[in-house]
């Protein structure tokens, strides 16, 4: 399925979470979970609502960091406490609730935070071109223009506006929190593609999704996030959708650890 | 073009999608002068009026005021305008800093009376020379927002709360450093001048050739960088309109400037002093605000704070600062205001904040953040002073005054809350 450098062997993960922790005051949304991406994968995150998926997620961005547990990057252990250590080491998030700035317009949203700068000031048409240059990679058929205040989109154009600011610049992780939900089935079908466009090129992609039919489309590997604790970690090729379920709903436990 | 491999994590052409035209996605420049104005109306009736009612009222106040009294458009009274409003209106500038954040500074006003307390003082009774203690003055300033800021953004405290204590804390600040009943006559000459003296006529002509030139020159600077980035241009035509438009509305300002208004003796002409001083700091502010992170962020933080905390920006520091440049514009505006009064007492500086958030508002600067000019908030102090200007021609008890501009304030308010729901928005905001 996958065509990257390393064919066949999985080859050591990008990026490695062992027993992460985290709690808000006296509730533990994460008790200590393990997950590993691969380069040239799609790994996928499932769980029911308020499972913790984005809660993992947002720790892995900097954006909420994790209480403890260790996190590794190439191998080296590393902190992520901002955005912006994770931005540095080429991870990118799409969030579930987008994060855009309404009063902005598109190709500002893309680009906030690491503008495009010459001689001190922003260089527009650089950062206009890469914008549209992304967005048409993305088969966007409805934006009329990239100079569109974000306020003015539908729903779904909001998220590929988000996933575009997210497969912008070279990444070696893209992460996505629930990316078609707001999606038509035609545009659920470009992202997906995109998905495994992006694993071909070598990325770690991590997928959050509550519809199995995707995630059965696309990932290589599947992990299951019940109440906060990672209760499965499955080869997508060797697992079936009722087994998924079984563990989403917690009445299937994987190696019969517990009831 | 396609020639070099693409790097990993940016996506190569889709080639399953060629079917799609190439150039399906606009960037809003492309078309002639009619689809731009029609891009522009369209941008009006979704709610982004920016400016426009203010400079309606302007222009409907100005005739009305002129029917009701015979003075209102002599050459003396334009150059009293221009000059009344210059506090306002570098009031008003100064807040735009804090309103496009969402924030608001009530104290900005004290801010500028405290500063020129301590600065008259320092000049009038301690001796000290007077750049030495305007220095004073602008660090006084500088700390202040420091202080606003570390509240509001370092702790968490709502600004309308830290900035309303702050209002009554300088005003006795104030009192205490002029003492009660105290009036310091402003003696600096170079003070005095900002509003009193006026460029040589051929400076004001020179002045609006300055402005044209940096104007053209920014725009073609910005066009060729478009050209070299490979995306498209508006109509050049749009270029010599705005161009026509500074060149015609600057010339009859100039022009009307230029003429001798003084009343018996002696010959006053030219631009004031304090016009060109406005309109190299717009020119700044804007610049700043336009094309540099710190006033992108700026916008951001105001849209949607936690985007852009989550891209990456120090939203922190850039709040923070935000007060700072508003506290630090607060001092300029009350040197402006000692300039033209000439003198400072204790009340200095106590009433006018609510007429620069008044100004800013009216100019169609949001006070719900991320939205809003340095020019607006320019545009809008005139349209109060030519309220006030007006009003005090025609003899009313100063008390009509202060209903007006509470009424045009609520008015703009009204229509920044009903425009943001045009736009998309609430008018609840969490
Ligand atoms: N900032 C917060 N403060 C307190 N509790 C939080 C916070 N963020 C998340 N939680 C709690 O953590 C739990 C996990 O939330 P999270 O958003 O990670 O779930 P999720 O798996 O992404 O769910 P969904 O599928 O609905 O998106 C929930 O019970 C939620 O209430
Ligand atoms: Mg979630």
């Amino acid at each position: 399925m996958n065509m990257g450098a390393d064919p066949g062997g999985v080859g050591a993960p990008i990026i490695e979470l062992e027993g992460v922790v985290k709690s808000f005051g006296p509730v533990s949304v994460l008790k200590g979970v393990d997950l590993a991406a691969y380069p040239g994968k799609v790994t996928a995150l499932v769980g029911d609502n308020g499972a913790g998926k984005s809660t993992l997620i947002k720790g892995l961005a900097g954006v909420q960091p994790y209480d403890d547990g260790v996190v590794r990057f190439d191998g080296d252990p590393i902190t992520l406490h901002t955005p912006r250590d994770a931005a540095r080491l080429g991870i990118e998030v799409v969030y579930q609730d987008l994060a855009l700035c309404d009063n902005l317009d598109i190709v500002q949203n893309m680009f906030l935070g690491r503008e495009e700068t010459g001689l001190g000031t922003f260089d527009e048409g650089r950062m206009e071109k890469e914008a549209s240059d992304t967005l048409r990679s993305l088969s966007v058929r409805t934006v009329k223009s990239v100079r569109q205040k974000v306020a003015s989109l539908s729903g779904g154009q909001r998220q590929t506006v988000a996933i575009a600011r997210a497969v912008l610049k070279r990444a070696r992780v893209v992460i996505l929190d629930e990316p078609t939900a707001a999606l038509g089935v035609a545009q659920t079908e470009q992202v997906l593609h995109l998905v495994q466009r992006l694993a071909e090129q070598g990325v770690a992609v991590i997928i959050i999704s509550h519809n199995l039919a995707d995630v059965f489309e696309v990932a290589d590997h599947i992990n299951v996030l019940y109440l906060g604790q990672m209760v499965a970690s499955l080869d997508a090729k060797q697992t079936t959708r009722d087994d998924v379920v079984g563990y989403i709903t917690g009445t299937k436990t994987q190696q019969g650890a517990n009831a | 073009m396609n020639a070099n491999p693409t790097p990993p994590g940016t996506i190569a052409p889709d080639t399953s999608a060629s079917d799609v035209a190439p150039d399906l996605i606009g960037s809003g420049q492309e078309g002639t002068i009619g689809d731009q104005v029609r891009a522009y109306f369209q941008r009006l009736r979704s709610g982004d009026m920016g400016a426009l009612p203010a400079i309606g009222g302007f222009v409907v106040l100005t005739i009305l005021f002129s029917f009701l009294s015979p003075f209102f458009l002599t050459e003396r009274n334009f150059a009293n305008l221009l000059t009344q409003a210059a506090t306002l209106v570098m009031l008003g500038m100064a807040l735009v800093f804090v309103l496009l954040l969402g924030e608001i500074d009530l104290s900005a006003g004290v801010t500028s009376g405290m500063t020129m307390a301590l600065f008259i003082v320092l000049v009038n009774v301690h001796a000290v020379p007077w750049m030495l203690a305007l220095a004073i003055a602008f660090a006084a300033g500088i700390l202040t927002g420091a202080l606003i800021g570390f509240f509001v953004a370092r702790v968490g405290i709502p600004s309308f709360v830290v900035t309303l204590g702050l209002f009554l804390g300088y005003q006795g600040i104030t009192l205490m450093i002029i003492g009660a009943g105290g009036l310091y006559r402003v003696q600096i000459s170079e003070i005095t001048a900002i509003q009193n003296r006026n460029l040589p006529v051929w400076a004001g002509w020179a002045m609006l050739v300055v402005i044209l030139a940096v104007s053209a020159a920014t725009s073609f600077w910005d066009r060729a960088r478009r050209t070299r980035a490979g995306v498209p241009n508006r109509t050049i035509s749009l270029v010599w309109v705005k161009l026509g438009v500074i060149a015609v509305i600057g010339g009859a300002v100039v022009a009307i400037l230029s003429r001798n208004r003084g009343q018996s003796v002696g010959v006053v002409e030219g631009v004031p002093i304090v016009v060109p001083i406005v309109l190299v700091i717009l020119w700044i502010g804007t610049f700043v605000l336009d094309r540099t992170r710190f006033g992108r962020y700026l916008y951001a933080i105001g849209g949607n704070a936690e985007a852009a905390r989550r891209a990456g920006v120090k939203v922190m520091l850039i709040r923070w600062s935000a007060f700072i440049v508003c506290s630090t514009l607060a001092v300029v505006s009350g040197l402006f205001s000692i300039s033209k009064v000439g003198s400072v007492d204790a009340a200095a500086g106590r009433e006018i904040v609510l007429s620069g958030v008044a100004a800013a508002v009216v100019g169609g600067v949001s006070l719900f953040g991320g939205r809003g000019r340095l020019l607006h908030a320019a545009i809008g102090a005139l349209v109060i002073a030519v309220i006030t200007n007006g009003l005090g021609l025609l003899n009313l008890p100063a008390g009509v005054n202060l209903v007006v501009t509470g009424g045009v304030l609520i008015l703009a308010a009204t229509v920044d809350a009903l425009s943001r729901v045009r736009a998309g928005g609430s008018i609840m905001r969490t």
